[in-house]
Formats: C-alpha cells, sequence, structure tokens
C-alpha cells in the first residue's frame, strides 16, 4: 500500500472553514510534528504501508491534509476543485507533484467543488461519494464517467462531518463505520442496502474521528479515544493501532485526512 | 402556473437521488411528471431521466429549481436569458421596441433571478432598477429620461390565469357575457363573492355610470356603500350630478325617478344642482353644510368612501370634485385601483373600460349593463377576465342587496 503525506511544517489554524476551526484554539507546532511523525511510524510499520511525501508549502497550512488532494485512479491524478478560496493554491501543488511522476493529470470542470478522496471512498467494488457540504453531486458523475464504476452520492447533513471520510469509513466489501446522524435517510438507506455489517459509531467517538481511520488488509490507524469502534472492530478480527492525533482534531482532521491512497 | 423541465443523469436509482429529487419537489409545493428516463443496464452504467416540473408560482419554480440543483438536477436550458434593458430617451418616451405590458402577472429575469412586476396593468412598460432588483409597471407618461426600461421580449414570463378551480364563484360562466344564464344564481355567487373579499379585508371597486340613477338604483348603491361593501368609487360628471339632482329636486335630469314623468322646466334642475355644489365648494362640502342629505355621494362622505370623478369634454359645469385632467385623472384611478380585488362596473362603457386598463387581470371583474355590447368592448380592449351581466341596474342592484340582506329602505 502506497500512501502520500505532507510534513506539518506549516499547519496551523490560519483560518475557519468548518466547526472544528477556531483562531483562538491554535495547534502546537512541536506536538503536531510529533503526532504526525508518530502516525507515519505506525502506518509504515503496521500496515505497512509505503510513505511518500510531498513538500509542505508556506501559506498552505491544510497540505498537510493530503487526502483531500484529489483521487488517484490507475495512472490518473483527478485534481480537487476546493470549495473555499483558501484551500483552492494547494491543487497546483499537488497536480505538479504528480505529474512530475508520470500521472495523467484530470482536471474537472471548475464550476463543480470536489474535494478528492475526503469525499470519494472505495468500499471494494463499490464507490461512495459525500456530497453537498464541500463536494457536489455533479462532480461525482463526472469522476464516475472517468473511471467507469458506479458511484453513489450520499448527501453529508452536518458541517462537523463536512467529508464522507469524517463520517464513514469502509472497512471491506461487508463492513464499515458509519456515524448515522452525519447522513440524510436516503442516504443512510443506501448504505444499509449496499453494506451488510454497518458499525454505527457513538458520538463522542465520532467526535474523535473514529472514522477517519486508515485501512490496511486487516489493519486500522485511528486516534486514541474510540475503545467501543475499537472493540467492535477488534471483534471482528481487525487489529487496530491508535496513535494520538489531537492537534489535527483542531483543524477537523485525523489519520485519514492525513493521508491520500495512491495504490 | 410556470413549469420547466430539468435532466438528471448518473446513478440516480441505486443511490436514491431520483427519488429524493422527486420528493423534494413535491414536499417544496410543486408537481412533477418524468417524461423519459433510461434506467443503466451494467453497474457502471449511467441512467438518465427528463422531469417536468410545474409550479403555482415562478419564484416557486425557482427555490425548487435551486433546491434540486444541489442534487444534480439541471434545467434543460441551463441558462435562462435576462432582460434585455434600455435607458428612456426622453422624459415620457419609451426606448424604440419596449415591451409593452398584458394585465397578466408578469416577471422579469435579472442577473440569474425571476422578480415580480409591480403594480401590473396592460399597455405600460417595464421599468427595472438593478440595484434594487425591483421591476415595476410604468405608464408611458411617466417614464423618465434615463430609466431603465426593458425591450424586446426576452427574459420576460407572463403568468396566464388559472382556470377556475370547481365550485370557485362564476364556475359556471362559461361564456364571458351571460345574456341567456340564470341572473339570480349569478347576482348571488356576486354576492358571495363580495363577502368574501371583505372577510378577508379586501378592497371592493365600483364603476358606477348616470343610468343606475336614472333607474332608481342610487339606493342600492347607497346601502351597498353604508353597509361597507365599497371602498371605492369611480364615476364621471354625470353620476354625481344626477344622484345630488334626485336629493335636491326629485329629479334625474329633470324627470321625476319615482313617478317617471318629466318636471315643468325640469332641464334646469341638472345645471341647478351643478351651479348649487359649485357654490357649496364642492361635494364633500355640500354635505357638511347640509345641502345634500342622502345618496350615493352622501353615504360616500358619510362613510369615507373614496371616489375619483373624471372629467370629459360632455361635461356640463363639471362640479369642483371633477378632475379635468386625464392624465391626472387616470393617475389618480390608477393610485386609488391598487390593492383593490373585486371590481363592479355598473351602466357605463367609458369608465369601465378605462378602468379595466388600469386593472391586474387577477381582480374579478364584474360588468353589469343593459347591452351585451359593453362587455363585448371590454373583453375587446384587453380586460378579458371581465364577466357579464346583461340586465337592467335596478333589478340587479335590487337583487344582489337581497342576497348580501341589507335593509336599504331605512337609508333611501
Amino acid at each position: 500500500m502506497q500512501l502520500l503525506m505532507c510534513p506539518p511544517s506549516y499547519y496551523g489554524i490560519e483560518y475557519e472553514i468548518n466547526p472544528w476551526m477556531k483562531r483562538n484554539r491554535q495547534s502546537d507546532a512541536a506536538l503536531a510534528s510529533r503526532q504526525w511523525n508518530e502516525l507515519r511510524r505506525v502506518l509504515a510499520e503496521k500496515l505497512p504501508a509505503e510513505i511518500q511525501l510531498i513538500d509542505a508549502v508556506p501559506k498552505l497550512p491544510d497540505m498537510v491534509f493530503t487526502a483531500n488532494a484529489g483521487l488517484v485512479w490507475q495512472n490518473k491524478f483527478i485534481v480537487s476543485n476546493f470549495r473555499h478560496e483558501v484551500r483552492r493554491a494547494e491543487a497546483p501543488h499537488f497536480a505538479q507533484w504528480f505529474r512530475a511522476r508520470g500521472f495523467e493529470i484530470v482536471y474537472l470542470p471548475e464550476k463543480y467543488y470536489f474535494e478528492g478522496e475526503g469525499d470519494l471512498l472505495r468500499c471494494g467494488e463499490l464507490w461512495f461519494a459525500g456530497y453537498h457540504i464541500r463536494s457536489d453531486m455533479m462532480a461525482h458523475q463526472k469522476v464516475a464517467e472517468i473511471v467507469d464504476r458506479e458511484i453513489l452520492s450520499l448527501e453529508l447533513t452536518s458541517g462537523w462531518f463536512y467529508h464522507l471520510d469524517t463520517c464513514f469509513c469502509p472497512l471491506s466489501e461487508q463492513t464499515a463505520l458509519f456515524y448515522p446522524p452525519a447522513f440524510d435517510d436516503y442516504a443512510k438507506t443506501v448504505l444499509e442496502e449496499h453494506i451488510p455489517d454497518l458499525i454505527p459509531v457513538p458520538a463522542q467517538e465520532a467526535e474523535r474521528f473514529a472514522c477517519n481511520a486508515v485501512v490496511g488488509d486487516n489493519d486500522v490507524v485511528m486516534n486514541t479515544g474510540c475503545p467501543l469502534a475499537r472493540k467492535k472492530l477488534e471483534s471482528r478480527g481487525f487489529n487496530v493501532y491508535e496513535t494520538p492525533l489531537d492537534e489535527f482534531l483542531k483543524a477537523g482532521g485525523s489519520a485519514k485526512c492525513l493521508t491520500l491512497i495512491m495504490g | 402556473m410556470a413549469e420547466t423541465v430539468v435532466q438528471i443523469s448518473g446513478h440516480i436509482i441505486d443511490s436514491l437521488i431520483l427519488p429524493k429529487v422527486l420528493d423534494l419537489i413535491v414536499s417544496l409545493g410543486a408537481e412533477f411528471e418524468i417524461l423519459d428516463i433510461q434506467v443503466g443496464h451494467r453497474r457502471s452504467d449511467r441512467s438518465h431521466a427528463r422531469i417536468k416540473i410545474e409550479a403555482p408560482s415562478p419564484d416557486l419554480l425557482d427555490h425548487v429549481l435551486a433546491k434540486i440543483r444541489e442534487h444534480g438536477a439541471l434545467p434543460e436550458r441551463v441558462e435562462e436569458e435576462s432582460v434585455q434593458i434600455e435607458a428612456a430617451p426622453l422624459d415620457g418616451v419609451f426606448p424604440d421596441c419596449f415591451y409593452a405590458t398584458t394585465n397578466l402577472e408578469t416577471w422579469v429575469r435579472l442577473e440569474q433571478q425571476w422578480i415580480p412586476v409591480e403594480s401590473i396593468e396592460m399597455d405600460c412598460g417595464i421599468r427595472v432598477n438593478p440595484s434594487t432588483r425591483k421591476a415595476q409597471c410604468v405608464p408611458m407618461h411617466r417614464v423618465k429620461n434615463g430609466d431603465l426600461v426593458v425591450v424586446g421580449q426576452r427574459g420576460v414570463k407572463v403568468v396566464p390565469l388559472e382556470r377556475q378551480q370547481p365550485g370557485a364563484p362564476f364556475e359556471f360562466m362559461a361564456s364571458p357575457v351571460s345574456t341567456e344564464q340564470p341572473k339570480g344564481l349569478l347576482i348571488r355567487e356576486i354576492a358571495e363573492s363580495m363577502q368574501r373579499v371583505r372577510r378577508h379585508n379586501g378592497r371592493i371597486l365600483v364603476v358606477a355610470g348616470p343610468g343606475l340613477v336614472h333607474t332608481g338604483a342610487s339606493k342600492y348603491l347607497a346601502g351597498l356603500i353604508e353597509n361597507g361593501y365599497v371602498q371605492v368609487l369611480f364615476a364621471g360628471n354625470g353620476l354625481a350630478v344626477h344622484d345630488m339632482e334626485s336629493d335636491l329636486y326629485g329629479t334625474s335630469l329633470g324627470v321625476y325617478v319615482d313617478k317617471k314623468i318629466r318636471a315643468s322646466e325640469g332641464h334646469e334642475h341638472h345645471l341647478w344642482t351643478i351651479n348649487r355644489i359649485r357654490r357649496a365648494g364642492g361635494i364633500r362640502q355640500a354635505v357638511e353644510q347640509g345641502l345634500i342629505r342622502k345618496g350615493i355621494f352622501y353615504s360616500c362622505v358619510k362613510n369615507g368612501v373614496e371616489f375619483v370623478l373624471a372629467g370629459s369634454i360632455r361635461d356640463d359645469g363639471p362640479l369642483p370634485d371633477v378632475i379635468t385632467d386625464t392624465l391626472q385623472a387616470q393617475d389618480l384611478m390608477r393610485e386609488k385601483a391598487r390593492g383593490v380585488s373585486f371590481a363592479l362596473m355598473i351602466a357605463t362603457t367609458l369608465h369601465a373600460i378605462a378602468t379595466g386598463n388600469l386593472l391586474p387581470a387577477s381582480v374579478k371583474t364584474v360588468c353589469v349593463d343593459i347591452n351585451p355590447a359593453v362587455v363585448t368592448k371590454l373583453t375587446d380592449r384587453g380586460t378579458f377576465q371581465a364577466l357579464g351581466l346583461v340586465t337592467d341596474v335596478e333589478p340587479f342592484l335590487r337583487e344582489l342587496c337581497s342576497d348580501l340582506e341589507l335593509d336599504v329602505v331605512c337609508s333611501s
């Protein structure tokens, strides 16, 4: 498994684009750096994953959340169209990084917002996409054309769980974690119809970003403080590795947000 | 009703997006019809649906479109055209090819938004103010140099009058002029309509001609006024003079209203009346001075009912209350007609047409005349919503008052 990460060299709470972010609740740079390095180590050792790195860029504090950069599909990189102006400058840096490594760069029409893997998760053959808060429904249909697969769009309803990867975590074709209040009724029905073992996460653990986990074959890496989710995963035979990521929770992100799956 | 066609494609079946969009349309108060649907055969195949949406008003349609757009349903014509506007070249002059209004509810599209045209009436222009996002119907003589006026038909939407719902007033009136209709039933429906308007604090306008006095029906109109069924009265010099002549001398144009015989030197009554009211200073003053003690205008003054008397080139006198500048009279009638929801036009041709020109088509309009040509003429001039009742005015008003259960004997 290959993951792309970006060191938190310029990470900080410099603007507020989700309810977690408060400029007066700043992150601790040294602690954030330690937590990020520890995550990188756990991913590399436990999944195990091959970690690729992109250089951080000054004044782009959220570049650390590489999951939102776009979507990797075979030799294509579909670049995000960020909804918020403050994040738009990240896109060319990611595009350049992938271009330099031989990927074909695919741009979606500018009028459709798309925030990459943050809103698009694969559950085996099934692909799920979150829309309404950050990504647009129409963007997913464009991605579906590019990847020639069915993408099931799910409406997200809570600003606190603004990306699909904050409230939904596929573990296998049969199993996924999810936080029900983050979805509308139609989306919940779609999930129930397609995933036989859908594990609801309680509010206090959803707020610890239990769903924002990185999943390997049989291993799950997540933030600390999610004992119920951990227990349910372990009872299904998954190995769960917890690593503290509180400094990134201040910006509304955790383990999954800090990684982009490259293959 | 406003309608448009949207399309939606993608994996809209398994993701329940299509049922969600359809549910949304209905829950927002609109209706849909699926024009066609193609469902993908393989999982990766996209499905496609075309949906016709009908909403009761253009703004609700816009609201529905904005909501379903978020779920990927887009109008077939994505960008609807905005209105074309040009500045008026002079005071009182519209730009060439200006959009001439109808009396129907009208909307203009300005910067991707439909906005309603205020104070709609026929044969005017539409002035828009892009900064306040307002559009207003403006008569030719009121446009100012530099006003931005809609030209051409692009970006203008007119909402046709809805068909009457079964059970609504006037529903049985298949033809607008009813010479051979059961009049009693129709008059009862008119009475019910007037009662309904008043229950909702609506305004009723009466436009009346002098024939009303000749036929001895003044007391019924006075009764309607006294009982709150008239909020504004439009007429000419004639109605007022005859009404007050009948109070002062018992005659209308020299004929005794109750005896139908000509008074000796009766034609002088008409002129003497005008002279006495002119001497009093006007109708209100004549009532206040005790000169006029009953009748239509007495009731208007006593009950605070507004009246507008528009002058004509054939007028005797005229009374001081008559407005002889036609544009000034038109503007005042326009102002007083605002907010009227029911108009009753009785025994008048020219004042009925003049008033019909100022009313939006949404105003229920009933025209009562002994001559069927009057209603035909009214509808031919654009007041197509007018319903006609061909009958003598006196029995009409008598029966109307009876249906309204008014005791008009005491007031006459």
